[in-house]
């Protein structure tokens, strides 16, 4: 199991455009990726699930992932969080 | 047995071809025991696999038409229908209650549509209806029912529709969409002014047509009457063949005045400018001849997304805008939201009166956040080409000199970072309250310029809401109450040496064009597709002409005494 915290910094938080972006990207992998945040937890490879969590800016976040690729699908969730300058 | 029905005249032209009517489907879902698990489940992936790929081609289509930004919207469509606790909880239903697919489906979805509806967010909210409308293609398939998809036409027709969302005119394909008609709408509605943009052939507001039209039916929609036929005698067609061949004879003479100027028969110049809403329509305002933008429409800029855009963004349309438009003058106007024109994401109540309430400048002076954001990303833009800067719905001097001193206090705040703002940027104001053209005189001395919004001005000076059709009839542009609010304003500013333009629908009318002519009017801003037809018709007339038959007009008492003598007296391009 690999895990990571991010403090969200985007203005509006993870929004449509990001989420589908962060999806996408989950869904590439074998792994069972979850997303924590606000004591809820949620399936990184489910839109609604993401969206439904409703983070907004200054969320702390916390991505877990389990199982076989689990390490590579972390460091590529990390980068798209970058990317879509969702984290620092 | 042929028909006609009338309608308004919405986007000129001629267009013959079938119906293709544009309706929601009925998705009636009953509950239903199974036998077969594996069949149904196949049954239900199956109509999965149909609806992504049909998803696919809508998102390939708006990335071609409309751009990365609609295409992302059918890309998170797209991720729904592979969402896992959306599809396994309906396969799981479908198992372990052996019910139908369609139920399971209707069933599970129905759940997360209340999920989001019920959140205290605006956004949130929203999503309910993306996934009510993803799942509804795949209920139709799963129900063997066709779901109209007009991106996905692949013959030449006529689009029969109650009304045309924003969403719906987006997915047309103008190779096959020959024209269209509506039951309601008016000139102004958004299906009009899209039609328009898309110069393709509309009659709008014409009641019955939903009712009377069936798919496949040949129908004539004729844009320049406001006329539809159907199932014409082959005579009637052949006499519409050769009034759109006359129609397109002369738009080709137009297409020759492209690169004139605007003269007329006396040689009076006035500026033929082109209202727009994006940096893609600029591209319509050059082929169309426009000497400028008389009115770039920026709200659009804040719709269709989920939160405020930032000044980088509003920086990068502006300066394109200004960059393309290659030192030719470019009026912006500033957030004019509020009124019909909501943003979900402001949260704003909802009131009695939209039209009299909390929208435009009013808005802005409150929200200055908003306000100063816009301006600070126009006035960084500035530099890149010739820009004035207009503020809406001002109704007294005290809020345009709010309005001007913010501006000013920003722009100070950015040369004092260094940051380089062209010189003697133009601040005028939009003419659209009556109370501002009553005081044009004293505001005249405040103001670098007008411009007259004539669709709002006729709405406020006859009291009548220009959405509610059974007062329609008092939307009279030529009604000479307006005309000489008009006249007012022009002789306030001419008397102060400013300049006086006109962006509602009345500056690209052939009615209204040799009055304005008379009046003095400086610049005329329509939609980019009227600039040429107008052109046209300014170079047969003569100002001076004109000028001594503007007396007359001012002291009639109806707006049919206007028609008849303008249509009588003076050359009207048809």
């Amino acid at each position: 199991m690999a895990e990571k915290t991010f403090t969200v910094t985007s203005d509006s938080g993870i929004h449509a455009r990001p989420a589908t972006t962060l999806v996408q990207t989950a869904s590439k992998f074998e792994a069972d990726i979850n997303l924590e945040y606000n004591g809820k937890s949620v399936n990184l490879k489910s839109i609604m699930g993401v969206m439904s969590l409703g983070i907004g800016q200054g969320a702390e976040i916390k991505i877990v992932t389990n199982g076989s690729d689990e390490a590579e699908a972390l460091s590529a969730l990390e980068e798209t969080m970058k990317k879509e300058g969702l984290a620092e | 047995m042929a028909k006609e029905i009338t309608g308004i005249a919405a986007s000129s032209g001629i267009a013959i071809a079938k119906a293709f009517r544009l309706e929601e489907p009925e998705l009636n879902v009953e509950q239903k025991k199974i036998s077969n698990v594996e069949e149904e489940t196949a049954r239900f992936e199956k109509a999965l696999q149909i609806s992504k790929e049909e998803l696919e081609g809508i998102k390939e289509h708006a990335r071609k038409e409309l751009g990365e930004d609609k295409a992302d919207i059918f890309a998170a469509h797209l991720l729904v229908l592979s969402d896992p606790e959306l599809i396994n909880p309906i396969k799981d239903k479908v198992k372990n209650e052996s019910v139908n697919a369609e139920f399971a489906l209707t069933e599970t979805a129905n759940m997360f549509v209340s999920m989001f509806e019920s959140m205290d967010n605006e956004y949130m909210k929203e999503r309910a209806a993306d996934i009510r409308d993803v799942t509804k293609r795949v209920l139709a398939h799963l129900l063997g029912v066709t779901i109209t998809n007009p991106s996905m036409i692949s013959e030449e027709v006529i689009i029969i529709g109650e009304d045309l969302t924003p969403s719906d005119t987006a997915q047309l394909n103008r190779q096959y969409v020959l024209g269209f008609t509506t039951d309601i709408g008016g000139r102004t509605s958004h299906s009009a002014i899209m039609a328009r943009s898309m110069e393709i052939p509309a009659v709008v507001g014409a009641k019955t047509v939903t009712a009377d039209i069936e798919n496949d039916v040949v129908v004539i929609v004729d844009g320049l009457d406001g006329k539809v036929i159907v199932d014409p005698s082959q005579e009637v067609i052949a006499e519409y063949e050769a009034k759109k061949a006359d129609f397109e004879k002369k738009k080709a003479e137009w297409a020759k005045l492209v690169n004139e100027p605007t003269v007329s028969k006396d040689g009076h110049h006035v500026e033929l400018a082109a209202n727009i809403g994006t940096p893609d329509d600029v591209t319509g305002v050059l082929e169309n001849g426009g000497e400028a933008v008389g009115l770039y429409r920026t709200e659009f800029l804040y719709m269709g997304r989920d939160q405020l855009p930032t000044e980088e963004e509003q920086f990068d349309a502006y300066k394109k805008v200004l960059e393309r438009m290659k030192g030719k003058s470019v009026v912006v106007r500033t957030l004019d939201i509020g009124g019909d024109k909501e943003l979900p994401y402001l949260s704003l109540p909802k009131e009695m009166n939209p039209f009299l309430g909390f929208r435009a400048i009013r808005l802005c002076l409150e929200e200055q956040d908003i306000f100063r954001t816009q301006l600070r990303a126009l006035l960084r833009a500035s530099i890149y080409g010739n820009l004035k800067i207009m503020f809406p719905m001002i109704a007294t001097v005290d809020e345009f000199r709010q309005a001007k001193a913010i501006l000013l206090e920003e722009k100070e705040a950015l040369q004092a970072k260094g940051v380089e703002i062209a010189e003697g940027i133009e601040i005028g104001m939009m003419v659209e309250i009556p109370s501002s053209a009553v005081m044009a005189d004293v505001f005249a001395k405040e103001v670098d310029f007008f411009s007259v919004g004539t669709n709002d001005l006729i709405q406020y000076t006859l009291a009548a809401d220009r959405m509610n059709e059974r007062v329609s009839y008092l939307y009279q542009p030529y009604n000479p109450a307006i005309l000489r609010l008009v006249h007012m304003v022009i002789l306030a500013a001419h008397k102060e040496g400013k300049w006086v333009g006109m962006c509602g629908e009345m500056a690209g009318d052939e009615i209204a064009i040799p009055i304005l002519l008379g009046l003095g009017l400086d610049e005329f801003s329509m939609s980019a597709t009227s600039i040429l037809k107008a052109r046209s018709q300014i170079s047969k007339l003569s100002k001076q002409e004109l000028e001594g038959h503007m007396e007359t007009i001012l002291q009639m008492s109806t707006t049919e005494e206007v028609i008849s003598y303008v249509t009588e007296n003076f050359h009207i391009e048809k």
